[in-house]
């Protein structure tokens, strides 16, 4: 998907080699320009992500690439060195407002980039949020972001209606347990939520009673780890849920990476039949939904986020159109569609034959 | 350091005598630097299975092996170079080079596993020897090198694979062969897997390679002393090339290793392996200084990293106190090592 998988190693190495082009390797098919002044009457946008490595910001890239062709906008990409990454999209909104853009769109990296969007505001650019609203949320224009808490309802209906009754003895693999992060808790909270497991505090994982009743039968929570979102993180996370609960037949997990590793680690124990949810419908996620390995994961649309976006910048540049939230939320909701081969009455869904046509990565 | 005639040993004998106890727990120490993280390793177990009875199970002892395997390969390489008074920050970003290179011919190219394993370790091997000879020849500090080739491993190994996942079924079976299990006492009992008999071969070999041949021997002294050792007839640099490719080998190795453990080849894997490699063999009693330590203190100190994470999680203790332990115990290990060299002196 990227082009660099398909170069050879040479190629790689050529481009490396030449140190300060890694960012040209990256794409610096920004619309010509690379970033310049936005010269004539051409719109100028900038896309940040958080960092340029993740599918997920990759295909948002790709999405806001194909849009400004469509559109005849001339559009800068650039990225944070990796997720967390704040000064380096300081940078670049300063770079933006700079080149006198009409604006920018940004996943932000933290509240560190608040009063560097509060510049570029100021200074007339129109700035739109993908994937994760900044907070406060009124700090951009709008945001373009999957609903996380509708994410995590979702697959936790799916898994009230595959329990039917029975006890649910719950594994939870979050993101982090040293940061609190938006995406985290929304999901979390979300989950336990659609299972009819009252979270108390909806900001805050970890917090609600560690026995009860779900809707329709009784629960228990095992643990709350950290599985950083990769592979090796969910299968150690596993791991240390079932050394506390072998019995574990219910697994949560923050992303489709962490669950291929919370599978292996259930695979390894011997523990079949477990229920494993989790979000992204990323096409290696998809597949797994057909596989087996996830019983139901929770699509996000990132390419539509970044098309949405770009059009949004277009559109208010040509005649000062703006967009407007989604009823009830502070955010325009780019949608979320729960991918499961087993349908549950009552919860809307897709097959995973019919995600695969729409996933991304 | 050698005793072969009798009134030497008398001398020593008497010496011995008139130490004092802190002395002799110094001397201890100077001579078996394993023993003070085995003591501590024994009181974490003895202290987390006392908080929750199920951290003495087989099946979560063997968990707790299976989960340092990764970082107790890694800082078997990390080792060497610091026996060498070097450091290496690159451990990471050649291990997911590996992977990322082995898996990706596999996924894309559909070269046979066993090619694509051994480019892994090939890579592994060069881009060790790359920072050998940074280190040996343009007579760069191993700080600097290591932080720059960190840079550019990574780089490369996210721009080669996109940075995105491969999933263990695109992988040919050899490549995560080291995930499979193997149960000695029948289904649903405790096992281990295939990566940790592979991890457990790395530290016999080169266990056995740094105690018992004429390499390891120079690597100690080289280490220690390497002005003395050019002036002994050891050829310094090359020692130096020899230990960062032995290290870029095992990292290459461990890239196979962490496939089987993650179930696929990700990007994204062991964030922090380049502290967590250091930590291990600081813990495990080998100095930063150079020259004295080795494998078996490390293979403790990565064991008690990990029983702190795994004991205090079953305590249901906040993962914080994890870290902050760790902290406390690496100033402490480099404590005890300057004090023993000081007493030495």
């Amino acid at each position: 998907m990227t082009k660099f998988r398909h170069r050879g190693p040479a190629a790689v190495l050529a481009c490396v080699a030449a140190v300060a082009t890694v960012a040209a390797c990256g794409g610096n098919d920004a619309g010509g320009s690379g970033g310049g002044g936005g010269g004539g009457d051409q719109v100028a946008v900038s896309l940040i992500t958080k960092d340029s490595t993740n599918p997920f910001f990759v295909a948002m890239q790709e999405g806001a690439r194909a849009e400004a062709e469509k559109d005849g906008v001339d559009l800068t990409i650039g990225a944070g060195k990796e997720d967390g990454d704040e000064q380096g999209q300081v940078q670049l909104i300063e770079n933006a407002i700079a080149g006198g853009q009409k604006g920018i769109i940004i996943t932000p990296n933290g509240p560190g980039v608040n009063s560097a969007i509060e510049k570029a505001r100021d200074a007339g650019l129109y700035v739109i949020a993908l994937d994760t609203p900044p907070d406060p949320a009124d700090t951009v224009d709008i945001t373009f972001a999957t609903d996380n808490f509708k994410a995590g309802e979702l697959i936790g209906q799916w898994t009230k209606g595959q329990l039917a009754g029975k006890p649910a003895t719950i594994a939870l693999l979050d993101l982090f347990n040293d940061k609190v992060v938006s995406v985290d808790y929304n999901r979390d909270q979300g989950f336990l939520t659609g299972m009819g497991i009252d979270t108390k505090d909806k900001q805050k994982n970890g917090d609600e009673a560690a026995t009860g009743n779900y809707d329709g039968g009784t629960y228990t929570i095992v643990c709350n780890e950290p599985t950083g979102g990769a592979e090796d993180g969910g299968r150690t996370a596993m791991e240390n849920c079932l050394t506390k609960n072998p019995g574990i037949n219910v697994v949560y997990t923050i992303n489709e990476p962490a669950a291929t590793g919370a599978y292996n680690a259930l695979k390894a124990a011997g523990s079949t039949g477990a229920l494993i949810v989790s979000v992204d419908g990323g096409c290696d996620g998809v597949k797994e939904v057909t596989d087996g390995v996830i019983g139901a994961t929770s699509q996000q649309y990132p390419l539509k986020m970044a098309e949405l976006g770009v059009k949004a910048i277009a559109d208010y540049a040509a005649d000062g159109t703006e967009p407007t939230t989604s009823p009830g939320l502070d955010f325009y909701d780019t949608g979320v569609a729960l991918v499961t081969d087993q349908p549950v009455d009552g919860v809307e869904s897709i097959t995973s034959a019919d995600a695969s046509k729409i996933c991304w990565g | 350091m050698a005793t072969t005639s009798a009134p030497t040993g008398a001398a020593q004998e008497l010496a011995k005598r008139r130490q004092t106890p802190a002395q002799r727990v110094q001397h201890v120490l100077h001579s078996y630097p394993a023993v003070s993280p085995a003591v501590i390793l024994v009181l974490a177990v003895v202290v987390f299975t006392a908080l929750n009875p199920n951290f003495a199970q087989p099946n979560a002892l063997s968990l707790l092996v299976q989960q340092t395997a990764v970082v107790a390969a890694l800082a078997i390489g990390q080792t060497l170079i610091i026996l060498t008074a070097g450091i290496d920050l690159s451990v990471g970003a050649i291990t997911i080079l590996a992977t990322m290179l082995s898996a990706t011919l596999a996924s894309e190219n559909g070269l046979p596993g066993i090619l694509c394993l051994l480019v892994g370790v090939l890579v592994g091997v060069g881009a060790g020897a790359l920072n050998g000879l940074l280190v040996t020849r343009v007579n760069l500090p191993p700080f600097i090198v290591t932080l720059g080739t960190l840079s550019i491993f990574t780089a490369i190994a996210l721009l080669y694979s996109g940075g995105q996942s491969i999933q263990d079924d695109e992988l040919p079976g050899l490549l995560n062969w080291t995930g499979e299990a193997i149960r000695p006492f029948g289904p649903g009992s405790f096992y281990i897997t295939t990566g940790v008999l592979v991890v457990a071969l790395l530290y016999v070999v080169v266990g056995f390679a740094l105690s018992q041949s004429a390499w390891g021997r120079h690597v100690y002294a080289v280490g220690d002393d390497p002005e003395g050792s050019r002036l002994a007839g050891i050829q310094v640099k090359r020692v130096l090339l020899s230990v960062y490719a032995a290290a870029g080998l095992i990292y290459g190795i461990t890239a196979w290793v962490l496939i089987g453990r993650a179930g696929a080849a990700s990007p994204n894997a062991i964030t922090d392996a380049n502290l967590a490699s250091i930590t291990a063999v600081v813990i495990g009693g080998t100095s930063l200084f150079g020259g004295r330590g080795g494998v078996l203190g490390t293979l403790l100190g990565a064991l008690i990293v990990q029983s702190f994470a795994s004991g205090l999680s079953l305590a249901g203790v906040d993962d914080q106190f994890r870290v902050l332990a760790i902290g406390v115990l690496v100033i402490v290990a480099v404590s005890v090592d300057q004090w023993i060299r000081k007493v030495k002196a």
